[in-house]
């Protein structure tokens, strides 16, 4: 008999008992490792999914912020840029209008140089034309001028009127001392009593008259009495041509230091100083 | 000439006696239970594990693909039943290889018991899965007319289960020990080796058979679709 049943019901309670040990002892742990491996290689893999998730976002999140920083860089660039270009402008202007206050300033005074220069030239000019006519008519003065001037006074004094003469008239009787008249050269006699007698004519007085010489007047004869004066004399017209000349030199000085002062031309200059002078009438001064 | 281990008798009170076969038994058992036991003692959960472990998770996830692949979806179920079914004929015929060893499976008393198993299992998965009337409906598919052949089928297949594992495993030993008397040397080695081959075949078959067998007991003819699609098993 190839069976035996005792056998066959011991294997089977073997098998079964086989069973139950592989069971409990390989099958259980063996797949409770491989869950638990399993589940933590889907762990890991889920956090490394996470962390790439997160680092993502991180990298998002500094790529967004380093565009910010390029733009706020660019901007403050920008910002700064255009701040130079102000400052920079704004030197270049100060630097412009201090060089040019600093021209004008120069021209100003190269101006005022100028006009300083020519208006010390102009007077020396003048002085000198001045003291050569005093000169050349003291040089030319004689006895025949003296004469003629003479004659001229007597003429003046006669055709005085009005209230001049009335004055001069009330001084000269006020006088207690003689008047004075005073010529370049010693007159004459009979030059003394013209003028005397004109002035006894005129203020129809008996007047003393002291008769003295004054070489200033370069060719000239002037009375004075009481501080009142009367005369005639070359000197005085050289006088009147000298403050004329000088407050034609002072205009032009004072147009010239004007901002738009142009120097007029010599030769204008010359025609106009050359201009006859107004002939000085003879006066009474009051002094 | 003793044609299986069942003749040796080490130890008899009346009826109840220890042959051969269930020592060689009880020593498998105790080779694979021990064994199994001081290899998981250890378990790594961490991707760095022994060579033992990786054996042995390679065996267990191997099986579960197969048991899988025969059309079962939950293969943890039936993973106890077909994968000690597997390991135990198959360290039956592996140890053949030691000399003075004779495996159980040569003996029909043990494959009888196996197909046995097989038989009572079988009816208990398909109630579990269908219940009781489905399973019984089952029978009488595709018409009543199939009911007597599909009850002998149930029966000689069992028949066939134990008989050709019985008669693979005690011709194995039997050519080697005849081959053994007519050619001591070389010749028996090779006979050895193609042994094993016969024997691990013979284990794969028995497991499959009576998996196909569990599949088409629960599966039923309603649920008779498409073969399920295989989970592929992490590897780690």
């Amino acid at each position: 008999m190839l069976i035996d049943w005792f056998t066959v019901g011991a294997q089977a309670l073997n098998f079964i008992i086989l069973v139950w040990l592989l069971k409990r002892f390989l099958y259980k742990p063996i797949l409770g490792a491989v869950d638990a491996r399993e589940k933590r290689i889907a762990a890991e893999l889920a956090d490394a999914a996470s962390r790439k998730a997160e680092a993502q976002k991180e990298r998002d999140a500094y790529e967004h912020k380093n565009a910010e920083f390029d733009r706020q860089r660019a901007a403050l660039l920008a910002k700064a840029t255009q701040e130079a270009d102000a400052e920079r402008q704004r030197l270049l202007d100060e630097a412009r209008k201090a060089a040019d206050a600093l021209a004008a300033k120069r021209r100003e005074a190269l101006q005022s140089d100028a006009a300083n220069l020519n208006q010390a030239i102009r007077r020396r000019a003048e002085q000198e034309v001045f003291a050569i006519a005093r000169q050349a008519l003291a040089d030319l003065a004689s006895t025949s001028l003296e004469e003629c001037m003479v004659d001229l006074f007597a003429r003046r004094l006669r055709l005085m009127d009005g209230k001049a003469k009335l004055d001069f008239g009330e001084a000269l009787k006020a006088a207690t001392e003689p008047v004075v008249v005073r010529s370049a050269f010693d007159l004459p006699e009979a030059q003394r009593s013209v003028v005397t007698k004109a002035l006894k004519e005129t203020f129809a007085a008996d007047i003393p008259v002291r008769f003295a010489t004054s070489p200033d007047l370069v060719s000239g004869i002037e009375l004075t009495a009481s501080g009142q004066k009367i005369g005639w004399s070359i000197a005085d017209y050289l006088a009147s041509l000298e403050q004329g000349v000088g407050e034609l030199v002072q205009a032009k000085g004072q147009s010239e230091a004007g901002p738009k002062a142009e120097p007029e031309p010599a030769p204008k200059r010359k025609a106009k100083s050359a201009s006859s002078p107004k002939a000085p009438k003879p006066k009474a001064a009051h002094s | 000439m003793r044609l299986s281990a069942d003749q040796m008798i080490l130890w008899q009170y009346g009826f109840i006696k220890i042959n051969g076969t269930i020592a060689f038994t009880w020593g498998l058992m105790a080779v694979l239970a021990v064994g199994s036991k001081r290899i998981t003692r250890h378990l790594s959960t961490d991707l760095q594990r022994s060579r033992w472990q990786n054996l042995l998770e390679i065996i267990v996830t191997g099986i579960m693909q197969q048991i899988e692949d025969v059309g079962l979806r939950s293969p943890e179920i039936y993973l106890g039943f077909l994968g000690t079914l597997f390991l135990f004929v198959a360290s039956a015929s592996i140890c053949t290889i030691i000399p003075g060893y004779e495996p159980p499976t040569g003996s029909l008393s043990t494959t009888a018991a196996l197909a046995l198993c097989v038989f009572v299992v079988v009816p208990f998965f398909g109630i579990k899965a269908q219940g009781l009337g489905g399973y019984l409906r089952s029978y009488a598919e595709p018409t009543i007319i199939m009911l007597p052949f599909n009850i002998i089928s149930e029966l000689s297949r069992t028949l066939a289960l134990a008989v050709r594992l019985f008669g693979n495993m005690m011709s194995g030993t039997m050519i080697l020990a005849i081959l053994l008397t007519i050619t001591p040397f070389i010749f028996p080695i090779a006979m050895s080796a193609l042994g094993l081959l016969t024997g691990m075949v013979q284990a794969y078959i028995f497991s499959i058979l009576a998996g196909v067998y569990i599949a088409a007991a629960t599966r039923g003819h309603n649920t008779r679709g498409p073969k399920a699609k295989p989970i592929p098993a992490v590897q780690p």
